[in-house]
């Protein structure tokens, strides 16, 4: 494996609701970028990643996304792009942040 | 086998594939009726003196993305040519309206495209006719028609 | 005002109706996402980072209270209760649902609006000057013509699947207010020496990757040759724009590589074959376009009213001395209501504020209200009597900020809190800088300062244009901001110069802090402004006030 190889997720936006979503190791979408399943290498994750794109009337087209794991042991975004995707904008306490504040 | 789509809806394709010859065969064929296939690119100029000849043009399409169809049809037309302007290749229903007020007379599309957009979704954009600001803002020349 | 005929609302309608089947027949999978795509684009629907986003059109950026108040509704109904306002006059919004767009469409319906052709390879919404009809140096209006450019735009069929975007405004003053110089077709509206109305074209202007400012293809153009003339640039732009790079694909880089000259000669050869088909625009429909937009019948008598407030209200006297501008007519001014509020997120209003612009322009200021480039609210026809009773609603809604113009005025796109396309945050920065120099308590002192935020490199927040202009780039994973100096947006339009290397998050607001003291210790006067200072002593000074360490090292 490459020294710089990132771990990986795969994550895209619902169709209908267009929230970002991720893939977790059941199979499922979870729209928290903790519950996503992690990729150790890129063989595997793109094949997950083309199983996931057959499903075209769910989303809007997946992608990977570089991953590190938290020290509770669960996968976090490294890139900022990606933080802010699985938060939710800055300027307002909306988004994400908000919907894991309500539960 | 293709499929053509003209107002009415769906009809098969009459034509053989072969009939088809490029511009530059066009102008060599001494054949009284043409069919010419043309790229997008096409310079409309280059194709007038044949007009008399030409019984049917094809413009292909390579994406419906590609615009250029559109233009080159309103110019062929705009240059005198009356004859059948087929838009061929990958053209949605959603623009089935767009390349009639164009100056198309019809659109061929393959098999499985008619079967993911079946003959009901172009028949219901066939009133292309109807309700277009174009229509309305500019008035043709007379003189010019004809 | 120009209100939707029956035609119009037949039109919108339909359209509403096409889109709700689009949307459908993306759900049942006849259509695929790369098919639907631009088909919700030109519906004015983008999928962002967290939701999709409805962008609805202002055309040339005149609205009523009722249209303001119906914005208010989808704000409050499919918003989390804001309404975006942008750099190219529309309104956007931020959490619609895919399903309840066609919804939201309806709504704007309603109000004789729509969001057809705010984004997609297409004609995009015509802008125009946002002060017409009111300014006190307008030889035109230019929103007859707009209207005009934006009926004929309107499902074009030969210009629905351009290169990419194209975009027009239009301006009738000298002073041009509509950036006319930064789109694909600007058209300032002249009169030739026999006084007859027309306009000089330009052409191939455009900000984004590569940044141009547009060429004069025609010094003028009788007015009724417009349309003809128009869509014969479309006509070789259609046909030749290149379609193999989206970064090559605007008119702007057709006309860089083929040349003004030879282009102009093809645009000229295309219009003298089309004017034969045109036999002009129907005059009955440009004679209502133009009654439409006459002016409202100005109440011409005054009080004292608005000279007291300013003799014993100087928060009053302040907001007037910096939001007013002048009006033709002595009794009114034009009132911008600055969207940028010290520490707020800028062109953001709430439904709340939405509501109060309306009731104010309904009951004070002849029912008409504009949204400006710069991301502002106008009210382009008050009486001076009425001021005081307006600034005190919005004041009431915290509507009140004195920044027109002013250093905190700034322009920003969403970026990346918003846009999937960013590759940087621009409104934390935009709020900043606000905060920053505001507590420094030197705006004032510092007199005119455009500063303009882009989140990447498409330039909505029209970066290279402002005084200082701030672009957010990525470098190596982290945020990094590129700045330039001396752009102008105005007749005198001119691309920034860039500074030099870009600045972290954290070294951009010090830097910027060095940049406006070095400014003010060098300006000949209190009346010099920073675009004029840079003009007098070109970049070097103020590359040394951004790079002290460059300096450091030359020594
Ligand atoms: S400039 Fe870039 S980041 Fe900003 S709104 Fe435009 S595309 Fe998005």
């Amino acid at each position: 494996m490459p020294r710089n190889f990132a771990l990986k997720v795969i994550t895209t936006n619902r169709l209908v609701e267009g929230d970002a979503v991720y893939l977790t190791q059941a199979g499922k979408w979870s729209s928290e970028f903790a519950d996503a399943e992690v990729f150790a290498d890129l063989g595997s994750a793109t094949s997950a990643l083309e199983k996931a794109n057959e499903q075209t009337l769910f989303h809007i087209g997946a992608y990977l996304a570089d991953a590190e794991i938290d020290p509770s042991g669960r996968p976090r975004p490294i890139h900022y792009r990606e933080q802010i995707r699985s938060r939710g904008p800055s300027n307002y306490f909306h988004g994400k942040q908000a919907e894991a504040a309500n539960v | 086998m293709p499929i053509v789509v003209r107002d009415h809806g769906f009809k098969r394709e009459e034509l053989n594939e072969s009939n088809f010859v490029d511009l530059e065969d066009a102008r060599k064929s001494d054949k009284e009726s043409l069919a010419v296939e043309l790229p997008n690119c096409e310079d409309p100029q280059s194709v007038k003196p044949l007009f008399p000849k030409i019984e049917i043009i094809r413009i292909k399409f390579p994406n419906f993305g590609d615009g250029r169809g559109f233009s080159l049809a309103g110019k062929l037309r705009e240059l005198g040519y009356a004859g059948r302007l087929r838009a061929a290749g990958y053209v949605i229903s959603d623009q089935y309206a767009i390349a009639r007020r164009s100056g198309f007379d019809e659109v061929e599309i393959d098999e499985a495209l008619a079967a993911r957009q079946p003959e009901t979704q172009w028949i219901s954009k066939s009133k292309w006719k109807a309700h277009f600001y174009q229509d309305r803002l500019v008035k043709v020349n007379p003189d010019s028609v004809g | 005002m120009y209100r939707y005929s029956e035609f119009d609302e037949l039109f919108v309608r339909r359209r509403v109706e096409e889109f709700r089947d689009q949307v459908q027949r993306r759900l049942s999978g006849s259509l695929t996402e790369d098919e639907f795509k631009p088909l919700r684009l030109k519906n004015g629907l983008y999928l962002q980072l967290h939701a999709y986003m409805l962008r609805v059109a202002i055309p040339y950026g005149t609205l009523d209270a009722r249209q303001m108040r119906q914005l208010a509704f989808i704000a409050d109904n499919w918003d989390k209760g804001f309404g975006h306002f942008t750099t190219r006059q529309n309104v956007q919004f931020n959490w619609p649902k895919l399903a309840d767009v066609p919804e939201i469409l309806e709504a704007l319906a309603d109000v004789g609006m729509h969001a057809i052709q705010t984004s997609g390879n297409c004609i995009r919404n015509v802008t125009a000057d946002h002060f017409a009809g009111a300014a006190a140096d307008e030889i035109s209006d230019p929103r007859p013509t707009a209207e005009l450019l934006r009926q004929w735009s309107t499902d074009h069929p030969e210009f629905q699947y351009l290169p990419r975007k194209f975009k027009i405004a239009v301006s009738g003053s000298p002073r041009d207010r509509a950036v006319t110089k930064a789109h694909d077709i600007g058209l300032r509206m002249v009169r030739n020496q026999r006084g007859e109305p027309g306009y000089e074209v330009l052409i191939g202007g455009g900000l984004g990757r590569t940044p141009m400012i547009g060429a004069t293809v025609r010094e003028f153009l009788p007015e009724n040759d417009l349309l003809a003339y128009v869509e014969s640039i479309l006509r070789v732009y259609n046909l030749h724009g290149r379609r193999d790079n989206k970064y090559k694909a605007r008119l702007k880089i057709l006309v860089h590589e083929t040349g003004v000259d030879s282009l102009t000669h093809e645009i000229e050869d295309e219009f003298a074959e089309r004017k034969k088909w045109f036999a002009g625009v129907d005059r009955e429909l440009v004679a209502n376009l133009k009654a439409a937009f006459e002016p409202p019948v100005f109440d011409l008598s005054r009080t004292r009213a608005f000279e007291d407030r300013k003799e014993r209200d100087s928060d009053f006297r302040v907001w007037t001395d910096t939001n007013l501008s002048r009006h033709r007519c002595s009794a009114y001014a034009i009132a911008t209501v600055s969207l940028k509020p010290i520490g707020g997120t800028p062109g953001d209003a709430t439904a709340n504020q939405m509501r109060v612009l309306a009731d104010i322009a309904e009951r004070l200021a002849h029912d008409e209200i504009r949204v400006s480039h710069e991301q502002n609210i106008i009210f382009p026809h008050i009486p001076k009597d009425k001021i005081p009773e307006a600034y005190d609603l919005l004041a009431a809604a915290g509507l009140h900020t004195s920044n027109f113009g002013l250093l905190s005025d700034i322009i920003a796109c969403p970026g990346m809190d918003y846009c999937a396309l960013a590759t940087a945050r621009s409104i934390p920065v935009a709020q900043d800088i606000s905060r920053r120099f505001h507590d420094l308590g030197i705006e004032r002192t510092i007199g005119e300062m455009k500063i303009k935020i882009s989140g990447c490199i498409n330039a909505c927040g029209h970066h290279h244009v402002g005084h200082i202009g701030i672009l957010g780039l990525e470098r190596a994973g982290v945020e990094n901001y590129q700045i330039t100096l001396g752009g102008d947006a105005t007749e005198t339009a001119a691309l920034g110069d860039r500074a030099g290397r870009g600045f972290s998050a954290e070294e951009l607001l010090p830097a910027l802090e060095r940049l406006v003291a070095e400014y003010l210790r060098l300006r000949d006067s209190a009346g010099e402004t920073f675009l004029e200072a840079y003009r007098r002593m070109g970049p070097e000074p103020f590359r040394a006030a951004l790079y002290p360490e460059a300096k450091k090292l030359a020594a």
